[in-house]
């Protein structure tokens, strides 16, 4: 059992014991979170704890919130006035939804990969080094170094060191993702959140994207949202599976495919609905 | 039967639109034909001297300068005013919130008044402030008549931006006010082309200056000094008889279209360039 290196650990009491899931410290810990769009209960008392330092997935079938749960990792609900949200979400033993909790910081702990690729309208090497241009990184060769460290990380310095200058929007959708993840990767972020993240993509890149996700994950915590359900086979260690709002049933994946303990995670995983 | 109607209807394509280019071609070729012979480097660089009205010695250069003081400043006011309003109406609140529908239908109704209006309110208001025909009362007229074809041109594009480039910006731990800075950037051939329209409406309207700007012979040198407009120089010109004096009105017509062409060719290469990192 690895001990979280955050700083914030020795800053910080630490609020509660956090063991309640019995594998690794858990680097994630949803309690009781409860998600109220308008009046419509989204999230049901949502009990999960996220290991660290590796890819967790979150499968369900659609509508059943998995990414409304994602996007309350990094507080993404913040701007939609009508979302209601109770309970607690502790990233690093900190309660990112306690009043004093700075939304930026917590933002910048995390990466997040959206469904589709989102560029910002700007040159490739720009893309990469916004993030540390933001949090105060400046010097020219500094950031060509960190565009160059992070574009190699998600092997797509070789196909783009030539034109950096270009606009990201000219490169392919898988291009992008891969650009999207290094952006992301730039900011030093401890968990990278994906939301469906291959499945805009042609097969070829999203092998590439779970290559990727596998070989990062020795220092990254990974939660994935996925639609398919061989996605999650092939690269989750761990997985929770959702239905209706609910977290129905969280374990490693050998458990969860294996050995499903509900009747309905069986269902779902045996095809019987989706 | 089939054949017909698409014969009919390719027919009535091709007819209107030929129609349409050629009497737009033909006001130019009128423009030129009447303007030309009359124009000449006094025409433009020289203010009128006196007896000008009566084909005498001068040219409109006061009329000229006027129109590109109104509309540079117009246009920067309104600028001022109209991206913050955009930006309001589609990242602060939600983009079909009661608010924002009901602001949108108002900018709507504001495009639609006729700017004789904006002339006569913008004039109640000078007299309201004691204030006479001048410069200063032009540019607020002519901003509130483009203050509305601004804002939604350019919402018309800002609503195009996918809510993605915004958490994209955000999940990287951006503020607001940077998040609003990449949007600006995606916005920029918008904002160009709102610009353009707002000249091309604020720099040919004669109704809304001619109680609030006021016409004089001389470039103003102050905001509180009545200026001069090309298309009131065009209105005072054709109404007199001489018809040397109505051939300059042609001219000036002239020239404010060249005006109105060179902005639009110049704002359309910079758009064209602003675009270049548009997702």
């Amino acid at each position: 059992m690895e001990l979280m290196t955050a700083p914030l650990i020795e800053e910080r009491p630490i609020p509660k014991a956090k063991s309640s899931s019995g594998c690794l410290k858990p680097h994630i810990e949803v309690e009781n979170l409860n998600l109220y769009i308008q009046n419509n209960h989204i999230l049901k008392n949502i009990n999960l704890a996220i290991p660290d330092k590796s890819i967790t997935c979150i499968i369900g079938p659609s509508g059943c919130g998995k990414t409304t749960l994602l996007r309350t990792f990094n507080r993404l609900h913040d701007d939609s006035v009508d979302v209601k949200i109770t309970g607690k979400l502790f990233v690093d033993c900190e309660d990112i939804y306690a009043k004093d909790a700075e939304v930026t910081h917590i933002r910048k702990k995390m990466g997040l990969l959206a469904q589709r690729p989102c560029s910002l309208p700007m040159s490739i090497i720009d893309n990469v080094v916004y993030g540390p241009r933001l949090h105060g990184v400046r010097g020219k060769r500094k950031l060509y170094a960190i565009a160059r460290h992070q574009l190699t990380a998600v092997g797509l310095w070789e196909e783009v060191k030539d034109r950096l200058k270009s606009p990201a929007s000219k490169l392919s959708i898988g291009q992008q993702q891969r650009l999207c993840l290094a952006r992301g990767l730039a900011v030093e972020p401890e968990i990278i959140l994906g939301d469906e993240a291959t499945s805009a993509l042609d097969p070829i890149s999203s092998k590439t994207i779970e290559e990727l996700f596998l070989s990062i994950k020795d220092k990254y915590t990974i939660v994935l949202v996925t639609h398919t359900l061989r996605q999650a086979k092939r690269i989750a260690d761990y997985v929770a599976f959702m239905y209706m709002g609910e977290l129905i049933e969280f374990g490693t994946a050998d458990q969860l495919f294996n050995h499903p303990k509900h009747k309905l995670t069986r269902e779902y995983i045996s095809g019987g609905f989706s | 039967m089939k054949k017909l109607e698409e014969k009919i209807f390719k027919f009535l394509m091709i007819s209107s639109t030929v129609l349409i280019l050629s009497i737009l071609l033909y006001i130019l070729y009128v423009i030129m034909k009447k303007g030309l012979p009359s124009l000449s480097w006094d025409m433009i660089s020289k203010i009128p001297s006196g007896g000008f009205y009566l084909g005498k010695e001068g040219g409109i250069l006061n009329a000229i300068m006027g129109s590109l003081y109104l509309i540079f400043f117009s246009v920067v006011i309104s600028l001022m005013v109209s991206v913050p309003v955009v930006m309001y109406l589609n990242f602060t609140l939600r983009r079909r919130s009661k608010l924002a529908a009901f602001a949108r239908l108002t900018f709507d109704v504001l495009f639609g008044i006729p700017s004789i209006v904006y002339g006569a309110f913008g004039f109640t208001v000078m007299i309201y402030f004691g204030l006479q025909a001048s410069l200063l009362g032009g540019i607020i007229a002519i901003s509130l008549l483009i203050i509305p074809v601004m804002i939604r041109s350019i919402d018309e594009v800002a609503i195009l931006i996918p809510n993605d480039l915004v958490e994209a910006t955000k999940s990287l731990g951006a503020t607001n006010y940077e998040t609003i800075k990449v949007i600006t950037r995606q916005l920029l051939p918008g904002i160009s082309t709102a610009v353009l329209l707002s000249i091309g409406r604020g720099i040919g309207d004669a109704a809304t200056v001619l109680f609030t700007a006021g016409y004089t012979d001389s470039i103003p040198t102050s905001l509180t000094q009545p200026t001069a407009s090309l298309p009131l120089a065009i209105f005072f010109q054709l109404s007199s008889p001489v018809e040397e004096v109505q051939n300059r009105a042609y001219a000036a017509a002239l020239v404010l279209t060249i005006i109105i062409l060179t902005l639009s060719f110049a704002a359309r290469y910079f758009s064209r360039r602003l675009s270049k990192n548009k997702i």
